[in-house]
């Protein structure tokens, strides 16, 4: 008898154990914001916080793309992109009326980007310029980002990439995401880099080079303006004008890459 | 007392006696492991580069097979929970085959996450910069969920069991351990009996949702994304039937083995394998009417990304696994199931080892097409595994056999007291009519 005494003693005991550390939990979960906020652990991901006002938007005629390829080409360089990866893609479009077009496809920098919603330690992050970085610090190589990503646009490094003496000298950022690393997950980023500074993407240079007045625009959609580098043109109206759309406007991944139609009127 | 407990001899003569047809399966099985062992090596010295994936088809057999181990995991839940709280008195000598299942299954199915991942030395970040946002968080933590839970089940009902090996064999020091970890201080008074049976009874409750949450948020992966072919809701029960089906087949290969094996034909009989294979053709044709939902509701709505689909599915490069799965897969076994004639034991095991295949090639059909189908307009994208995946999907199964069959030789694989306890106790729910009997 006195064994089963202690059993349920123990039992007793068990459950108070069980319910003291279910109610502790459930406490210091609602108050973990601000327990963060005493030990000085922002809960607010500073990585997210670009440091400057804008809103960054590209617009990409189609009426005058002309398939030429640059803007893969520049971007490569300015990143060092691995090989066999294509940051913007140009792909050729072709309907059943027999028109073709080429379609260049950067990543959408989406308001609602699907790839951000499903990473699960947080490593792709949008920040509140609107650019979709990725932390390849934190990606753990799942490539569920890859699988959600309704435009196709990240690639992964399936080996370890093969480097440059250049790319290989400078200090990895989250802006400047390179030397290149193996096992985790790349895409474009709208030359964070770069726009910091009042440069124009590497693409819309390259593409601008190349045809004298270029097909890819770029600005800060508060200004309500992009340019291409030779000239600027009012981004609203023009879309409006023109019918500019968006890829796979269906989706609501609000995309912050517009496109124009492949011919005007 | 232990003591008012006794052991069938036949049931402890595998703990007792190994054949040398054992070791050899097992050093067979062990090479096999090894290779896969020395594939995976290759994998974290060149990267995922040694796979056949690439940036269009990203997830392949690794992710296939953890859906699909997953997927076996189920045996253990349906059958001994589902089956011990609707009090069917046939289950006693097949819980624990089912139970060690699901502990087996879900230690094989967490390893392939983990394989695909490209920064496996990142595997702490989940638990430090997790976000309970994404459905991998999700299978986070109901796989842990159900594991736990899964061992606890599996633990709770070898007490007693432990208690008489512990008290009347002298097993050699490793198994020893384990019968004392688990039965030191069980003594079999009234009351250690009354609690056991009442933990067993609310793990079998508690146990159900779980396995129903694990496959539905494995499902949930996919259904989640905008892909076509994976954002279908019907995605959650789809995964837990097909998981359960399977489950059940590998069940009825697993007791057709150790039958034979371990000399269970006492134990084992015709009964069991025909409830079990009824139960088999139920969850058949299940899944035989939500792939039709499933694949009607793509194919009349035509919106172009579906139909693109389900012609690589049907007409296409999967064509032949398609169709393969679906009639050698479903249809063949719900014919063998369902006729009088061929519902005998090697017409059931023939059934269970077909539909095993067919549900591990529907999961490669679930993630592969997919995949390919273009997103935006290219070309399909190609997949074709490599040694290294193959090595690896076949140390998986054989690290499963060679699991179980350890196991088979640290406890026995049928329950001596519930088997036992049964046989005492006279059945309080008179047989339906018409049951088989062996």
């Amino acid at each position: 008898m006195a064994e089963s005494q202690e059993w349920q003693v123990s039992r007793r005991r068990f459950l108070r154990i069980v319910s003291g550390g279910v109610a502790a939990g459930a406490v210091s979960l609602l108050l973990s914001d601000q327990i963060f906020e005493i030990i000085g652990w922002a809960p607010t991901d500073s990585r997210a916080l670009a440091g400057q006002r804008k809103q960054w938007v590209m617009v990409i005629d189609l009426a005058r793309c002309n398939g030429c390829g640059e803007c893969t080409k520049g971007c490569s360089r300015e990143h060092f992109v691995p090989q066999g990866q294509e940051w913007i893609k140009v792909f050729k479009v072709q309907n059943e009326l027999g028109a073709e077009y080429f379609l260049p496809r950067p990543c959408m920098q989406c308001e609602n980007p699907p790839c951000v919603k499903v990473c699960p330690v947080g490593a792709t992050f949008r920040r509140d310029d609107g650019v979709v970085l990725i932390d390849h610090d934190r990606c753990i190589g799942c490539r569920y980002c890859m699988a959600a990503c309704p435009y196709s646009a990240r690639s992964f490094n399936w080996a370890e990439p093969a480097h440059t003496a250049e790319e290989l000298n400078h200090t990895y950022s989250l802006e400047e995401p390179w030397p290149h690393r193996v096992g985790t997950v790349e895409k474009c980023m709208f030359c964070a880099h770069l726009t910091r500074h009042g440069k124009l993407p590497a693409c819309v240079r390259a593409c601008t080079a190349e045809m004298g007045d270029g097909a890819i625009f770029f600005g800060d959609l508060r200004e309500d303006a992009v340019s291409n580098g030779v000239e600027t043109i009012p981004l609203a109206k023009t879309l409006r004008e023109r019918g500019g759309f968006r890829f796979k406007e269906e989706l609501g991944t609000l995309p912050r890459v517009w496109y124009l139609p492949p011919r005007s009127n | 007392m232990a003591s008012d407990l006794h052991a069938d001899p036949i049931l402890v003569r595998p703990l007792q006696e190994t054949t040398w047809r054992f070791y050899v399966v097992c050093g067979v099985l062990a090479v096999i492991v090894i290779v896969g062992v020395a594939g995976y090596v290759t994998q974290l010295q060149n990267g995922l580069a040694v796979t056949g994936l690439n940036d269009k088809v990203s997830w392949g057999l690794y992710i296939s097979n953890f859906v699909f181990f997953i997927g076996i995991s189920h045996a253990g839940t349906l059958i001994s929970a589902i089956l011990r709280v609707s009090r069917a008195e046939w289950r006693r000598p097949i819980t624990r085959m089912a139970e060690s299942i699901t502990v087996i299954a879900i230690v094989i199915a967490a390893g392939f996450p983990i394989i695909d991942m490209g920064r496996p030395d990142r595997l702490i970040h989940v638990f430090l910069y997790g976000r309970i946002q994404s459905a991998i968080l999700w299978d986070f933590v109901s796989i842990f969920t159900y594991l736990t839970g899964s061992i606890i089940y599996l633990s709770l009902p070898m007490i007693p069991d432990a208690a008489i090996l512990r008290a009347k064999y002298r097993l050699g020091r490793l198994r020893e351990f384990f019968y004392n970890f688990l039965a030191r201080r069980w003594t079999g008074n009234r009351l250690q009996k009354m609690s056991l049976e009442k933990a067993i009874g609310m793990m079998a409750v508690i146990i159900i949702p779980v396995a129903v949450s694990v496959h539905t948020v494995v499902s949930w992966i996919f259904g989640m994304t905008l892909r076509v072919g994976w954002h279908t809701a019907i995605y959650g029960p789809y995964f837990v039937v097909g998981a359960i089906f399977s489950g059940i087949a590998t069940l009825l290969i697993a007791m057709a083995v150790f039958r034979k094996v371990y000399h269970l034909e006492k134990y084992i009989t015709l009964k069991h394998f025909r409830n079990l294979g009824i139960l088999l053709l139920v969850l058949d044709i299940v899944l035989i009417y939500f792939s039709l939902s499933d694949y009607l509701t793509a194919a009349y709505g035509s919106e172009t990304q579906e139909v693109r689909w389900l012609e690589a599915l049907s007409t296409g490069p999967y064509a032949f696994l398609f169709w393969g799965t679906f009639i050698g897969g479903f249809i063949v076994p719900a014919f063998l199931l369902g006729m009088k004639r061929t519902r005998t034991i090697p017409g059931i095991v023939i059934s269970a080892i077909l539909v095993d295949i067919g549900m591990w090639i529907e999961r490669f059909l679930i993630v592969v097409p997919t995949m390919a189908a273009p997103q935006v307009p290219f070309d399909w994208g190609v997949y074709q595994p490599t040694w290294v995946e193959w090595s690896i999907t076949a140390a998986s199964f054989a690290g499963f056999a060679l699991l179980y069959a350890i196991f088979s030789k640290i406890f026995p694989i049928v329950s001596m007291w519930e088997v036992q306890e049964g046989a005492e106790a006279p059945s309080e729910v008179p047989a339906p009519a018409g049951q088989v009997n062996a």
